[in-house]
């Protein structure tokens, strides 16, 4: 076990390291350099200034030169300056490091319970009436943009019934548990809906195929109660394959994230990266992605993980 | 007994709806479009940055509301009549100038430390090193020295003859920044600044308000200066918070969890504020201020169709402008003759526009050698059709409305048009920068009051590889009309040669058009009723440089 982690540590490390070089490089073909939103709106500026200021940010040199420059900074802890912040890049990131895995892990908790809950329900009476609510259901979640189902949740709950905030993440002067609470729940059910109708529908499938297994049979025929041959016989098998689409699911959430923070004011790594990559802001945008893409990675280790724990004969 | 509990109730309610009142009252949150990346004021403009700190940190001359020059933390304004700026000659031979800058007393910074000089020859300093990383030079760059006379008294040495004499940015607080800007050098004073690191030290903020609370980067509380020695701001507490969607924005504000959107740009867009002055005409007070923002449209002079000025002219006379202002901007847009706007003292009267004339249009082409041909679109003799690609910024909703109906203005006159749509920062980063559009390209520009059009007019101003893509005279318009005027507004003190000047550049662009000029945009300012002496101005000196004077209802 020991080793297959140490395996996995090592191949994310080299994901990382092809990813750095690889987005480093794409934001370097985008059209623009980092100052020409500066420059746009700066009138009066001299040939001269561009250069000089080309000079301070470090634009004058060729870009594998300033990506090796970054890389080994990076290699020794020194993420750089944000371009665009003028302070160090983990003291922007961090927050809005908090504020996106605090959206995602709640989103996603919710999600993965509710799916669980409407995909077993949907799977004991497959064609029944409760199946078809909760199919529709999901397609429905499946089908419904992001942003509209976030601005429809604003314009019932906050324009209409005045219920939630709009947006934001708290309250001038309040800033309670309760206060920042409600400012989530719009978000979190927004993201949560986004990532249920899909997970419903894996785990609906996954769980008539596996009730319908000679072992569920079996299990049936011993006696054993309708609840424990599902929770414990069932489910079990059933969530080998769900778990791989959930593991994978984390790179979408991240984008569902985006649009949620963007559409609630929520202050997060998504908004974060797509601000930076718009001002090239080099060392924000690729220390952002790095991040998201470590999350994914860490999300499917731990899915591997589980894999061997939810299936003795799976060897890591 | 039972008398004196009723009158102890009466007087408890009557406190308890007072105490409401106060608290419901004495906050005003304002919803923005975007947040800043940094608070350090000469780094890194951005229309929102700039209104956040209007609040706070004033210039120390501004352009009010009725597009004149004023003092905002100065006693008077530097000019000849007060003997307050003489020419004087440099060392190489070369001719500068002296201003004397008198500083109004009893001005301090949020900590109780008096607004002096030293902060003058501080801001000075810094905004003149090449390696501060100051984006805008306007003001710093050409002061060579401060030569400090009193706290409040001081002379700038310009190295340059320059009309802009009277222009003075804000200024940085010496007895917090001095020492930091000493230690870390000029390179990385900008990292190690507290405008970036600690932007809530009251010392860093001059204005009626201070930056007291800076939240989850999107919120920023201010409360009023208590060393504020102007006018004593009513309102207690603003809050600015981002909500970076402007479809949130606007259901933020009709939830009523922010009170305004500012119209400067940084709040709801121009068709969202048309919509909602249209569908809740009674909800708030509804300004259209005329600003600088300029629609036009650019054309390529190295294309030889675009290279005759008939054909300009025909583009120009073909467009409907007075539809388009009705039908797309309720009639608020107006129309533009010249690039500088008609409430601008400068602006010229004189100056000959070209009307909506179909016919008129097709006599130029005509003229020009264009005549009709297969499917109603022109072909000159050697056969080539009349084409010209059009672009704009994608996702403009408005402006790629208006682009349709000009496409379909021009058809009607035999022009083909081809649309290119690109996302802004490709238009601008590369695009325009590189001047490898072939055709027309719409946008807008907005520039501060009376200053200088060199950047987009200057033959000197063509983006190149040479001059590192410098300058955005993306057209390529070379005028010595233009040139000379150029000269004359930016180095003649004499306002009325600089007047002429105006007159000059402004008659020299109407009749080459190296430009289409569309309409000056207006400002729609969505002001909540309770709120009173918020004045727009229309320029980029922003009506929160005057935010003391605005009053809440109780």
């Amino acid at each position: 076990m020991r080793g297959f982690i140490l395996s996995r540590l090592g191949q994310s490390a080299l994901v990382l390291l092809v990813m750095s070089f690889v987005i480093y490089g794409l934001i370097g073909l985008m059209p623009g350099d980092p100052l020409d939103v500066m420059l746009a709106s700066t009138p009066g500026v001299t040939a001269e200034g561009v250069a000089r200021l080309r000079a301070i940010y470090g634009l004058d040199q060729p870009l594998m030169l300033r990506y090796f420059h970054w890389l080994v900074a990076a290699l020794q802890g020194d993420f750089g300056y944000s371009r665009t912040h003028s302070v160090p890049v983990l003291e922007v990131l961090a927050p809005a490091l908090v504020t996106t895995c605090r959206l995602m892990l709640i989103s996603f908790v919710l999600a993965v319970t509710l799916s669980f809950l409407l995909g077993i329900t949907a799977a004991l009476r497959p064609g029944g009436w409760l199946d078809g609510v909760i199919s529709l259901g999901a397609f429905a979640g499946i089908s419904v943009p992001v942003f509209w189902l976030a601005l429809m949740m604003i314009l019932v709950f906050a324009v209409e019934l005045h219920w939630l905030p709009a947006s934001g993440a708290d309250t001038v002067g309040d800033g309670s548990l309760l206060d920042r609470a409600r400012h989530l729940v719009m978000p979190v059910a927004t993201l949560a809906l986004a990532s249920t109708g899909g997970f419903t529908r894996f785990i609906r499938a996954s769980m008539i195929e596996t009730l319908r297994m000679d072992h569920i049979r079996t299990a049936r025929a011993r006696g054993n109660p309708p609840w424990r041959v599902v929770m414990v016989h069932a489910l079990r098998n059933a969530m080998i394959p769900v778990l791989t689409v959930i593991a994978l699911s984390f790179g979408s959430l991240f984008s569902g994230a985006l649009l949620t923070e963007t559409m609630f004011g929520q202050p997060g790594m998504g908004k974060l990266i797509y601000d930076a990559i718009l001002a090239n802001d080099f060392n924000l945008a690729l220390s952002g992605l790095l991040f998201a893409t470590l999350i994914t990675l860490l999300a499917n280790l731990a899915a591997d993980l589980a894999y061997a724990w939810l299936d003795p004969r799976i060897k890591l | 007994m039972r008398f004196r509990l009723l009158r102890v109730a009466c007087i408890a309610a009557t406190l308890l709806a007072t105490t409401i009142q106060v608290h419901a009252r004495d906050t005003l949150t304002i919803g923005l479009s975007s947040f800043p990346t940094q608070f350090h004021p000469a780094a890194d403009p951005e229309a929102v940055k700039s209104y956040i700190e209007g609040f706070a940190l004033r210039p120390v001359t501004a352009f009010d509301a009725t597009w004149h020059n004023t003092c905002l933390l100065c006693s008077e304004l530097p000019s000849q009549d007060a003997d307050t700026v003489e020419i004087e000659e440099r060392p190489p031979g070369l001719p500068g100038m002296a201003v004397t800058v008198k500083l109004r007393g009893g001005l301090k910074w949020g900590d109780g430390v008096p607004v002096t000089t030293k902060d003058l020859a501080f801001t000075a300093k810094v905004g003149h090193d090449p390696q501060s990383g100051f984006a805008n030079t306007r003001t710093w760059g050409k002061v060579e020295s401060v030569e400090i006379i009193d706290d409040l008294t001081a002379i700038m040495h310009l190295d340059e003859v320059s009309s802009e004499f009277d222009r003075i940015d804000q200024l940085l607080p010496e007895h917090l920044e001095g020492p930091i800007y000493e230690k870390a050098g000029a390179v990385e004073y900008l990292h190690q600044s507290l405008y970036n690191r600690a932007p809530t030290t009251p010392g860093l903020w001059n204005g009626p308000f201070l930056l007291s609370q800076i939240s989850n980067n999107n919120t920023v509380v201010l409360t009023p200066n208590p060393y504020w020695s102007g006018t004593k701001p009513q309102i207690q507490r603003i809050v600015l918070r981002a909500v970076e969607n402007t479809a949130s924005l606007l259901a933020t504000l009709m939830a009523g969890d922010v009170d305004m959107t500012p119209g400067e740009g940084v709040g709801l867009s121009v068709d969202q504020a048309l919509t909602l002055a249209r569908t809740q005409p009674t909800k708030f007070d509804y300004v259209f201020r005329p600003s600088l923002g300029f629609d036009h449209i650019d054309l390529q002079l190295d294309n030889p169709i675009l290279a005759d000025v008939r054909v300009r002219r025909a583009l120009l006379a073909a467009i409907d402008r007075p539809t388009i202002t009705v039908k797309l901007f309720d009639g608020k847009f107006q129309l533009a003759d010249s690039f500088v706007s008609p409430l601008e003292p400068i602006f010229d009267k004189g100056v000959e526009g070209i009307s909506y004339d179909p016919s008129l249009a097709r006599k130029l082409l005509a003229q020009a050698g264009w005549q009709k041909g297969p499917g109603g679109i022109c072909h000159d003799a050697q056969g080539h059709r009349l084409t010209v690609e059009f672009r704009t910024s994608a996702g403009a909703k408005l402006r790629e409305l208006m682009q349709q109906v000009i496409q379909s203005d021009w058809k009607k006159v035999c022009v083909e048009t081809v649309i290119h749509n690109e996302l802004p920062r490709a238009l601008f980063g590369e695009t325009l920068k590189k001047r490898i559009f072939t055709g027309a390209v719409m946008y807008a520009w907005s520039f501060p009051v009376q200053s200088s059009p060199r950047q987009i007019m200057g033959s000197d101003q063509v983006p190149t590889a040479e001059n590192n893509y410098s300058g955005t005279n993306y057209p390529d318009w070379h005028s010595d009309v233009a040139d000379q005027a150029i000269k004359t507004i930016e180095t003649e003190i004499d306002p009325a040669k600089r007047q002429e000047a105006w007159q000059a550049i402004q008659r020299a662009y109407a009749e080459d058009l190296p430009s289409l000029p569309l309409f000056h945009r207006v400002e729609i300012h969505l002001i909540p009723r309770f709120l009173h002496g918020l004045v727009p101005t229309g320029h980029n000196d922003i009506s929160v440089l005057w935010a003391e004077d605005w009053r809440m209802d109780p």
